[in-house]
């Protein structure tokens, strides 16, 4: 079995079995990370370059791990803001790159689009681990992974996500996967943070987080990106976690089996309760274990693909 | 000198006119129009141009020449070769240049730098000083100069209440107010606001942007009995506002470019930044009204809004790179395959929407075929079928999505007073 495709750029149009495929292999690696020597020789003699143009920790040191775990060389290339601005084109860093003979390349970027112009400028495997408010294939991947750990199965499942939809780039990632493995996809939060004719997409669109909670089996909560109130989309803090915030009551009173993730990291007081914060730890930090073995998964099944 | 135009089927909506004649040009002025025989006509040269279309020359009333300031983009003189090249004998150019077109030094300065060439060049004055939406511009000292309009383009006029003393004061002149349409404070995104932008995750312009600030303008031309002029005319609901308001007797024109009548949104999946422009790519229900709009004359002008930049800015990140697109090379070419092949509007239709009706606009004398006339036309074959080369532009730059696309339909040559562009070369006549 391999994929269908040379680079993971996003969950859009997707095959089913691609996703399958990297589940399941991230099954397999999840399990070495158990073990004593966590580390395999599957992708020695590969170099992967992670090019960040954007600040990122978790995601950038997920990837560095995965790398490190599956015996690849890596470099790391870190730069904020408009390639312009630095008096360097990005086209002109990227060939430079391209000359030292890199075999994959990780990507975050805050321009929807920039993994794909790397595939048509670059021969590694391309790997989106993030392109402004676009997608995030590798997050929503380890969102589905640990649903599946816990559930069970994807299908049929009542997925909701909530918070700040139009700025988020894990919320259509997770759309388009969840859609594919055969989950029923929804959304809650407050209007100005739903994106323009989603519902399109079929996805189910609530305004209101009881109903929402009460009709679905899991949350997917995403961060308040707390500077965002001053740009209008809501007027304080205080009234979205009184809205939207997810505590112990409203778990009690809703729906006292749905299984809450959050792709991390928490404001604790604003989407989740310190109480919900706590209570829902074990998960989240879970999450936090599965995305190693989802980005090793990736990387082994793009770095191995027979061309 | 004599030059002998030999059978055309010349048109001009301005005059009624659509037959078959020759045209005898001596020194820039027309002498004849008929059936002229050659051998009877001492010195001259002779073109057959049996079956093409004579035209009054094409005008386009809104391109970017970037001089003074970004000569490395465009120049008058590579612009008015990229005019020429495309059908063009008359181009208005636009006031964001740098220093901005805001005193009647760089008015002249323009002018000088197309003194001699085919292509007229009548500048668009700016509305306010440096463009900045704070005090009107010394408007009547820029057209006296010789600008023909006034334009904050790049932005709309600042505040209503300058928009209104623009359209005040611009009546003493009977000049339009030139309105780039996009409320400030929706605007900043990269692409239309639609389900695509949700797709591509790219920030996003609504149409209700250029809605309000159509409005705005007609309004406030109803108000002061000044009159706006609406560029780049991009949305469904700005088309059905200034229908309404024509209906009403307000002295309000619009213009639409070529992109935004045959592109859609769905163009920018690729993320190239190409079909990056302001205002954005639409969705098809505002090309199908566009469309509509042009054919009731609703929408009185094409225009290509010109907009040259380098290829390292185009290069750039797709929310980075600079909007616009060059057009003035493509315009003819696509109008004649989108909208004649297409039968959507008649040859008549489309020269008054890229000659006359322009012209008139601008309050400037629309050619005609008469003996004693100067000589101001472009010559088309409208079955010609090519495929554009952006390698090939007279423009300084390249930045359009068109490169490749095959298109039915030529500007042949140019003629303007005593200058011809014929076979990719300027010849005296």
């Amino acid at each position: 079995m391999s994929l269908s495709s040379n680079h993971l750029l996003g969950l859009h149009e997707v095959p089913k079995e691609d996703i399958q495929l990297i589940l399941d292999t991230a099954k397999t690696f999840r399990e070495v990370l158990e073990r004593p020597i966590k580390k395999v020789p599957t992708l020695q003699g590969k170099t992967i370059l992670n090019l960040f143009y954007e600040n990122s920790t978790r995601t950038r040191l997920s990837f560095e791990l995965a790398e490190k775990r599956l015996s690849a060389d890596t470099m790391n290339f870190t730069k904020s803001g408009s390639s312009a601005a630095k008096g360097e084109s990005f086209k002109d860093t990227v060939l430079n790159i391209e000359a030292m003979k890199v075999d994959m390349i990780v990507v975050r970027h805050e321009s929807a689009g920039i993994p794909k112009y790397l595939t048509q400028i670059s021969d590694a495997n391309i790997i989106n681990a993030g392109d402004g408010r676009h997608e995030h294939p590798t997050q929503a991947l380890l969102d589905m992974y640990s649903i599946r750990e816990k559930t069970g199965k994807l299908e049929g499942l009542k997925v909701c996500i909530v918070g700040d939809i139009a700025h988020s780039r894990v919320a259509l990632s997770n759309i388009y996967g969840l859609q594919a493995m055969g989950a029923h996809v929804s959304v809650c939060g407050p209007s100005t943070m739903i994106p323009w004719e989603l519902e399109s997409l079929g996805v189910k669109i609530y305004n209101n987080i009881d109903i929402a909670m009460a009709e679905n089996d899991v949350l997917n909560v995403l961060r308040i990106q707390l500077e965002r109130d001053a740009g209008g989309l809501i007027p304080s803090v205080r009234e979205y976690h009184n809205y939207f915030g997810i505590t112990t009551d409203r778990i009690a009173e809703n729906n006292p089996d749905i299984l809450i993730m959050h792709p991390g990291p928490i404001n604790r007081g604003v989407e989740l309760s310190s109480e919900v914060a706590d209570g829902t730890s074990q998960i989240i930090l879970n999450q936090v274990t599965n995305g190693v073995a989802i980005r090793m998964a990736v990387l082994y099944l793009l770095g191995t693909r027979a061309e | 000198m004599k030059v002998l135009l030999k059978g055309l089927q010349l048109v001009n909506p301005d005059q009624g006119l659509n037959e078959n004649a020759d045209i005898l040009i001596t020194d820039g002025i027309i002498e004849k129009i008929g059936s002229l025989d050659s051998s009877e006509i001492k010195d001259v040269k002779e073109y057959n141009f049996e079956g093409k279309l004579g035209v009054p020359g094409l005008y386009d009333m809104h391109v970017h020449f970037r001089e003074p300031g970004q000569e490395d983009k465009e120049t008058v003189l590579s612009g008015s070769n990229s005019a020429a090249a495309g059908g063009f004998t008359g181009v208005a150019c636009m006031p964001n240049t740098n220093p901005a077109i805001d005193s009647a030094e760089v008015v002249k300065f323009i002018i000088d730098r197309g003194r001699d060439h085919l292509v007229e060049i009548n500048p668009i004055g700016a509305v306010s000083k440096g463009r900045k939406g704070e005090g009107l511009a010394p408007m009547l000292e820029l057209y006296d100069a010789g600008a023909v309009g006034f334009s904050d383009d790049g932005t709309a006029v600042k505040t209503a209440a300058l928009l209104r003393s623009a359209l005040e004061y611009s009546k003493m002149i009977d000049a339009p107010i030139i309105e780039h349409c996009e409320d400030e404070s929706l605007a900043g995104g990269s692409m239309n606001e639609s389900i695509v932008s949700t797709q591509l995750g790219l920030p996003s312009i609504p149409t209700v942007a250029e809605d309000l600030i159509v409005m705005r303008g007609i309004l406030l031309a109803e108000y002061t009995g000044g009159k706006i002029h609406v560029a780049h005319m991009s949305s469904k609901r700005s088309v059905e506002l200034v229908r309404e308001a024509k209906k009403r007797g307000v002295e309000v024109s619009a213009e639409v470019a070529p992109h935004h009548f045959t592109l859609t949104d769905e163009s920018i999946k690729a993320f190239d930044p190409n079909y990056k422009m302001n205002p954005p790519l639409r969705e098809q229900k505002d090309v199908d009204a566009l469309i509509e709009g042009l054919q009731d004359g609703t929408i009185d002008c094409i225009a290509s809004d010109h907009a040259p930049h380098n290829i390292e800015e185009k290069e750039m990140e797709y929310i980075y790179a600079p909007n616009g697109i060059i057009g003035l090379e493509t315009q003819l070419g696509i109008t004649l395959s989108e909208l004649f092949h297409t039968k959507k509007l008649t040859i008549e239709q489309i020269v008054e929407k890229l000659s006359v009706n322009p012209r008139k606009i601008l309050n400037l004398e629309v050619p005609q075929f008469a003996v004693g006339e100067v000589a101001n036309l472009t010559i088309i074959d409208i079955e010609k079928e090519w495929e554009v080369d952006i390698k090939s532009f007279k423009s300084r730059s390249i930045n359009s999505p068109f490169g490749g696309r095959k298109l039915k339909g030529k500007s042949l040559a140019v003629i303007n007073s005593s200058q011809m562009f014929v076979d990719g070369e300027f010849h005296s006549i």
